[in-house]
């Protein structure tokens, strides 16, 4: 896992061998232990190395023998012995042992097709010196990021916003229409970005830069095609999955470096882990996160899990205040404000891994996304059988299955727990079905916006914007499978393996594999009948199924608890500046986006321990996190970036110059 | 004092919709205009009993008695009223 950055200039200059240190110099967290840049008359590649694969020779910027592509590759090939192996039968030399190396060959071997054979999780850029073209790719799911920008006389890409801000002649602005679909979606719908005129390059697409010209194509969708029911046994699908995931974990397993897992008590870590004990020999370390708070803490099911499989386990124990202290780097790294603070948790969590020395962990993400898991599915199937039948008494008694863990959607009566769930005439008929509740609760937190950012959205409609991006055959699909493509198309990139996952990873330079992303299991999923899924409504059926006593059977049989860390509470428990600072009558002022006198009600509310709902939280967390964006990335960049341990570091940077 | 009626309308233009007022009438609906969620029920009910001095039974916890400014005041009214029956009559 690394950092990668790239220049193209347009207008005749040499690549600027320093833009390039200072763009990797923003991002040696992604790769600490190595530097390199490649420079010639036009184009320029930079990278970070986090090194894990052939550490002796996989330095980067690499060429071919040729010296004709040059590449910076952040990211895995999985199956790169397979695909090295053809390669060499078609005649290709080798002078390293790199997955690197190889995607350079397979580029060379079948252009920018070559991608539809890898399975892994990549971002890369490769520089044709011969073509003048520039040719970058991000993996299907978009577990790896690049962003890239134009300015009047370059076209700049890294893996992350702060590398393009190196260069000054990139403009630092707030995009509005941006902001309006995070506070609806909790992402910006790519290739938006945070940033005005920054973009990222969408999951599954790729981009040349030729001659001037930007050309984006997109190498893979996700398509459901899901069998018709009875045509295979529960047991024979049971078996196939577990194949598939047995052999993506053993996949994820190599690595030059120990590799450990992530434990989070819930099923899908448990069984990544359960996999990694029983079917390698490798010495296996665990690690989760604990709270204070016993509303999130989950500890007594990691606990049994560490029982049962035996690992040998350390934990990072969560208070309010720590994750109030974390939560302005956690911004550093995420790029653009966040609902949840969930993501702060895991940044304390990958010190505690590096710090234990490791650099590579396995965890369990994407499985709710492709097997069924997220209640947001069980509440769309509950509503719409309700409303299939609205005058029926029985069916609403289903309500009270919904989220178990949260005391205030328990503590209703049945006439108000009817009345929030109730299906709007015409909700049935929406593409967004499932998700109208959380897009109309997030959507909200609009009334903290100033009468500026009312003006700067005015006649957008972020519903309507998303809705065209939907593909084709979505109409066709199963609602279920609807509500699956939302989550795994968009939520997943936008928000969970970005805010929650590589980014505060990469924070401490952790690399985190996933292998219920991998491309076999995204294809078998997307083949599985729904009611293999979610059977009635007993989330990732399938799973546990195949799972069966691998796992402890409490930990199979518990109720689905998602992962969330406390949010108001953390940042008032500590006296933090930063918190005083930005939610001050100045400091909204000077950020523009919020109504100052809306936003300390709200901070009263807080104050006197009336603000216990998912609404107040959620706004304060967004609030706070566009503060700090703007704060770090607009009015105090230079500041804080000379502040960075690694931004100077340049005399470690390896120089290629190939004029 | 301001009238019950003024009173609640302040703690919801305070408490939910954070001094946007919007033209938010005594006789809207909060769950129509979505403006109390599940939270709000709890954080609202806590501010009668609290201000009040009354007790909401679970049997009353539905949108005729407090799905509007107008029907809250009126359930207000009502139990406060009961509530000063009930005592006279178990002092008498």
């Amino acid at each position: 896992m690394c950092g990668i950055t790239g220049c193209i200039n347009t207008d005749g200059r040499p690549a600027d061998a320093a833009l390039l240190e200072s763009m990797v110099g923003l991002i040696r967290h992604r790769g600490p232990e190595e530097a390199g840049i490649y420079t010639n008359k036009e184009a320029g590649l930079g990278h970070a190395r986090l090194s894990i694969i052939d550490i002796a020779c996989g330095q980067q910027p690499m060429s071919t023998q040729d010296g004709r592509l040059w590449i910076t590759f952040n990211g895995e090939i999985f199956n790169y012995l397979e695909l090295r192996e053809d390669l060499v039968a078609k005649g290709h030399r080798f002078e390293t042992r790199s997955d690197t190396e190889v995607l350079l060959h397979m580029y060379e071997e079948e252009g920018s097709a070559c991608v539809k054979k890898l399975n892994g999780q990549w971002a890369f850029g490769i520089w044709d010196t011969k073509e003048h073209k520039l040719f970058l790719s991000r993996d299907r799911l978009g577990v790896r990021p690049i962003v890239y920008t134009q300015t009047a006389n370059s076209f700049l890409f890294a893996s992350e916003v702060k590398a393009l801000f190196a260069d000054p002649s990139v403009a630092r602005r707030v995009n509005f229409k941006a902001l309006d679909q995070l506070f609806t979606f909790w992402f910006p719908l790519p290739p938006q970005t945070f940033f005005e005129g920054v973009f990222e390059l969408p999951p599954g697409h790729s981009l040349t830069f030729q001659n001037g010209k930007t050309d984006i194509e997109c190498h893979w969708q996700m398509d459901y095609t899901p069998d018709p029911i009875g045509l295979r046994s529960e047991q024979d699908y049971a078996e196939e999955l577990w194949s598939i995931l047995v052999d993506a974990v053993r996949l994820r397993l190599r690595s030059d470096v120990p590799v450990a897992t992530y434990l989070s008590g819930g099923l899908d870590s448990s069984v990544t882990t359960a996999i990694v004990k029983h079917f390698t020999d490798r010495r296996l370390r665990s690690f989760s996160v604990t709270f204070d708070d016993p509303e999130y803490d989950e500890s007594s099911f990691q606990n049994e899990v560490v029982r049962y499989l035996g690992t040998e386990h350390q934990e990072v124990r969560c208070s309010y205040a720590d994750i109030g202290r974390v939560f302005p780097d956690v911004i550093w790294h995420t790029e653009k404000p966040i609902l949840r603070t969930a993501p702060a948790p895991l940044f304390l969590l990958s010190e505690l891994v590096r710090n234990a020395g490791f650099k590579v962990v396995v965890t369990g993400e994407g499985s709710d996304e492709m097997l069924g898991g997220y209640d947001i599915f069980k509440e769309a199937k509950i509503r719409a059988f309700w409303a299939a039948m609205p005058a029926s008494r029985f069916r609403p008694h289903l309500l009270r299955r919904l989220y178990p863990y949260l005391s205030n959607v328990q503590n209703q009566s049945d006439a108000y727990l009817r009345a929030f769930f109730r299906v709007h005439p015409g909700d049935l008929d929406s593409p967004f079905f499932s998700h109208l509740p959380r897009f109309e609760l997030t959507a909200k937190l609009k009334t903290f916006f100033s009468d500026d950012t009312r003006d700067a959205i005015k006649g957008s409609d972020p519903v309507s914007e998303f809705a065209k991006r939907l593909p084709v055959d979505y109409p066709k699909w199963d609602r279920f499978l609807q509500a699956q493509f939302l989550e795994a198309m968009y939520l997943l990139p936008g928000y969970i393996l970005s805010s929650q996952g590589d980014r505060v990873a990469m924070g401490h330079s952790v690399e985190v594999r996933l292998p219920f992303l991998d491309f076999r299991m995204v294809q078998f999923a997307s083949k599985l009948p729904p009611s293999l899924k979610m059977k009635v409504l007993n989330e990732k059926y399938l799973l546990k199924k195949a799972a069966g006593n691998y796992i402890p059977a409490s930990v199979r049989n518990r109720h689905k608890q998602p992962y969330r860390a406390p949010e108001g509470k953390s940042f008032f428990s500590g006296n933090f500046d930063y918190v005083a600072d930005l939610l001050s009558p100045e400091g909204l002022g000077k950020g523009g986006v919020f109504n100052s006198a809306a936003v300390s009600m709200l901070v009263q509310k807080f104050l006197a321990g009336r603000a216990i709902g998912v609404k107040d939280n959620m706004a304060l967390t967004g609030i706070l996190s566009t503060q700090l964006a703007i704060d770090q990335f607009i009015h105090n960049f230079n500041a804080k970036t000379s502040k960075e341990p690694h931004a100077t570091t340049r005399s470690a940077v390896k120089t290629v110059c190939d004029r | 004092m301001q009238p019950l009626e003024a009173q609640l309308k302040q703690f919801v233009i305070d408490n939910f919709l954070f001094g946007n007022q919007n033209g938010f009438k005594n006789d809207h609906s909060f769950l129509e205009r979505g403006i109390i969620d599940s939270t709000g029920m709890l954080e609202l009910i806590c501010h009668l009993e609290k201000t009040y001095q009354i007790k909401v039974q679970d049997s009353e916890l539905v949108p005729d008695n407090l799905d509007s400014v107008n029907r809250l005041a009126a359930f207000v009214l009502r139990k406060q009223a009961a509530e000063t029956m009930g005592a006279s009559a178990s002092a008498s």
